[in-house]
């Protein structure tokens, strides 16, 4: 792609491909660029080739899962009916989605407009966490047609699991929303946008809520296996509270870490604002991350202390716990304090990656690695399992890169102001029969239409 | 109880206005200590020879497939099973210093709060005024949190199936027996009468009486009268229940005690939540209306020499 700009080629960043002249769908979502171009670039990225090697291997048996059952694909235990799709796929993509309802909070309510170059990223990460985590679901119910009973067909409301669906189906609908403004901007429809941008207060409350219910639903889940998890992975009282705030630095390293693989692996899409602001940003949700990585350390250690459960830390189990809480925990909030004091931006970024890792670990020894810790077996998963994981996420990277390629998500659309100027007849005739004033209609009008293109701008 | 009753409404919304009918269900109370009438098992252990004959009589009531080994055949006991999908109910031998080995029939043990059902999101499962936990393959999803939550690890899952796997687990005959009041089909076939089919009230009496009549012949504790809230399967036996293979910490109280925690939030989230957030909004971008919504606009003036 970088040589392919450096050839003179111009990208898709806004609705005219030249003066008066627009891109067409096609273009579009060939970048603007000629089509032997973008397969040219398409089959040097090696990137590509990895992920189709995956594909050729995952997809069949993804397929097979279907065809031939779980048992196909997984071990089929009884005693862990929970494996890596929910494991890994559900318990830890959803808290790095965490970013979704942190950054629309910080930029919407708080008014934290310094963000705001990277608040789509954390809707757009939000988004496909959550749709990638009801992927993982999928492939893991035993009858997955019929995931929508819980809303239709047979009610289990005192079901913490009944909760989970409606919250991550209504919250999946909200961050559609909030992400459809970029989608908008791209296919040109700015009413739609414009309607998004009324409800956005609306859409990021909503988000709040049904992310710390959901976020916390997912640890309740295991307060219904009280004897199963691990004593230190288990506290009736905090469990959720564990997996809400951790949840909280880990949905914010997701986009620092996804914001530093996107500025070194498509530098060529991220506009200038995006580049300028990126290390500035960085720090604030470092600052972000850190001082939820020292909430959460201390309610894990109050946790212990609170159940007394000092004496497991001698223990086998206690070394791994002590393992995860050091090298999740306690190393990523030491170097992020040392690192954003320094301004030390390696640091920081190595630092969100350790602590996006401890998330992940915590979820698989939850869900996993410390569960039924009594029985005398482990259950390590079986081969197809660990491929049909890997997969879908495989598919994850290829939908949030093409959509990063595509959407305006690291750049500003540029010129939103003139289809918007279309639309102004209308508008401004409206406001002038609401005045009451008749006469010298083109006036207002000329004027409703510069200051509707600078609100466009604005937008 | 107003509680729990409240956050149903809260979490289903208008969907449960129309089913007022679940309010009355086993988990809507907080102390349920199960149906007055409620049947039960108690399994003596002491009383049984290890003939499995309890298993191939489940075996052929529930219609399931014919296994590899025979039910006679003994070697099965080298290694403790578990129940699965294709066989709801085991016996399992342990060793044993005092006397001889001692056996242990296992199934479901049909619970006065049971975890499954209050764990499911889809009411899969009903807890019966017979006392027995049953469940509608019609509606369940698969998620099988069922078998997460379950403490005694019994319910099994037919993970072979690929269009219509189901949960599978003992349901105390209900369907062919206990409903019309007759003993499930392995209580029916026992020969040394090790298992005795009753109410649960009288059961518990039963065996407190055979424990104090013959004191060095059991272990003080009927297993199953007041773990994770009682249930209807009830065990007596000369060793303890850890002996036995029988988790002895589960507690007394119903699994689901633990989640309301959790569930005891939500009302709270639900109603807080909005105030606080739109309040602190309006905190944080007072005196600043003209620059809400102008980030982009002031970054690019930014730019500007």
């Amino acid at each position: 792609m970088k040589t392919i700009i450096a050839q003179g080629m111009k990208t898709v960043d806004s609705m005219e491909k030249s003066e008066g002249k627009k891109w067409t769908l096609t273009e579009k979502l060939l970048l603007g660029l000629p089509l032997p171009y973008y397969i040219g670039q398409a089959l040097r990225n090696p990137f590509n080739w990895f992920l189709a090697l995956v594909f050729a291997i995952g997809i069949p048996l993804i397929l097979g899962r279907f065809a031939f059952g779980l048992s196909w694909v997984t071990h089929s235990s009884n005693d862990y009916p929970w494996g890596l799709f929910l494991g890994f796929g559900l318990f830890a993509m959803v808290p790095l989605s965490s970013s979704g309802f942190q950054m629309g909070t910080a930029c919407e309510l708080f008014g934290r407009h310094d963000l705001e170059p990277l608040e789509r990223l954390g809707l757009l990460n939000g988004l496909l966490g959550y749709f990638f985590a009801v992927v993982y679901l999928l492939v893991d119910l035993g009858q997955p047609w019929r995931l929508p009973y819980p809303m239709m067909v047979s009610f289990g409301p005192a079901a913490v699991l009944f909760l989970v669906a409606w919250h991550v189906a209504t919250y999946l609908s909200v961050q559609i929303a909030e992400v459809s403004a970029s989608f908008f901007e791209w296919i040109g429809f700015l009413p739609g946008k414009k309607a998004i941008r009324k409800i956005t207060l609306g859409l990021t409350v909503a988000g709040i809520i049904l992310s710390t219910l959901h976020q916390g639903a997912l640890g309740a889940l295991f307060t219904y296996a009280p004897g199963k998890v691990h004593p230190l992975w288990y506290s009736a009282s905090f469990q959720w509270l564990y997996f809400f705030v951790s949840s909280l630095p880990g949905g914010l390293c997701m986009v620092i870490t996804v914001s530093t693989i996107a500025s070194r692996t498509m530098f060529w899409r991220c506009d200038e604002r995006f580049a300028r602001n990126l290390d500035k940003v960085t720090v604030s949700l470092a600052k972000g991350a850190a001082m939820g990585l020292a909430t959460y350390l201390t309610i894990k250690l109050i946790g212990v202390a609170h159940d007394n459960k000092w004496s497991y830390l001698a223990t086998g189990w206690g070394a791994w716990y002590l393992f995860e809480i050091g090298l999740g925990v306690v190393l990523p909030l030491t170097l992020f304090t040392m690192a954003i004091r320094n301004n030390m931006m390696k640091l920081i970024r190595l630092s969100a990656i350790l602590t996006v890792f401890g998330v992940v670990l915590n979820r698989v020894n939850t869900a996993i690695i410390t569960f039924n810790w009594k029985l005398p077996h482990r259950e390590i998963p079986h081969w197809r399992e660990l491929i049909v994981s890997l997969t879908i996420f495989c598919i994850y990277i290829a939908v949030y890169r093409f959509i990063l390629y595509r959407l305006p998500i690291l750049y500003q659309w540029k010129g939103v102001e003139e289809p918007a100027a279309a639309l102004v007849p209308a508008t401004a005739a409206e406001h002038v029969h609401a005045g009451g004033k008749h006469i010298g209609e083109a006036l207002p009008a000329a004027t409703y239409c510069t200051s509707a293109a600078q609100e466009a701008e604005e937008y | 109880m107003k509680r729990r009753d409240f956050l149903k409404v809260c979490l289903a919304g208008g969907a449960t206005a129309t089913m007022g009918g679940l309010c009355g269900k086993a988990w809507g109370s907080s102390s349920f200590e199960g149906y007055p009438d409620g049947m039960g098992v108690l399994v003596d252990t002491t009383r049984c020879i290890g003939c499995r004959s309890c298993e191939a009589a489940c075996n052929k009531e529930q219609k399931m497939p014919v296994p590899e080994v025979p039910f006679d055949n003994t070697s099965v006991f080298d290694e403790t099973r578990r129940t699965d999908e294709n066989a709801l109910t085991v016996v399992n031998r342990y060793p044993s210093k005092e006397s001889g080995p001692v056996y242990r029939k296992q199934q479901c043990n049909h619970c006065n709060e049971p975890a499954c059902l209050t764990s499911c999101f889809v009411n899969a499962y009903t807890k019966t005024k017979e006392g027995a936990v049953i469940y509608n393959s019609k509606v369940c999803v698969g998620c099988r949190n069922c078998m997460i939550a379950c403490p005694f690890n019994m319910p099994g899952y037919s993970y072979s199936s690929a269009f219509n796997p189901v949960v599978k687990k003992c349901i105390f005959c209900y369907d062919t027996r206990l409903k019309y009041g007759k003993p499930p089909a392995c209580v029916d076939i026992c020969p040394q009468e090790a298992l005795t089919f009753g109410h649960r009230k009288d059961l518990l009496k039963l065996a407190h009486e055979r424990i104090r009549e013959t004191p060095d012949r059991y272990y003080d504790h009927v297993y199953g009268e007041k773990e994770v809230g009682g249930t209807s399967w009830l065990y007596i036996s000369n060793i303890s229940p850890d002996q036995l293979g029988m988790d002895n910490t589960l507690g007394n109280e119903p699994i689901i005690s633990n989640v309301k925690d959790f569930l005891g939030t939500v009302p709270m989230v639900l109603t807080i939540w909005p105030a606080l957030f739109t309040g602190i909004h309006l905190l944080a971008t007072r005196n600043k209306d003209h620059h809400d919504d102008h980030a982009n606009h002031s970054g690019q003036e930014d730019d500007q020499p």
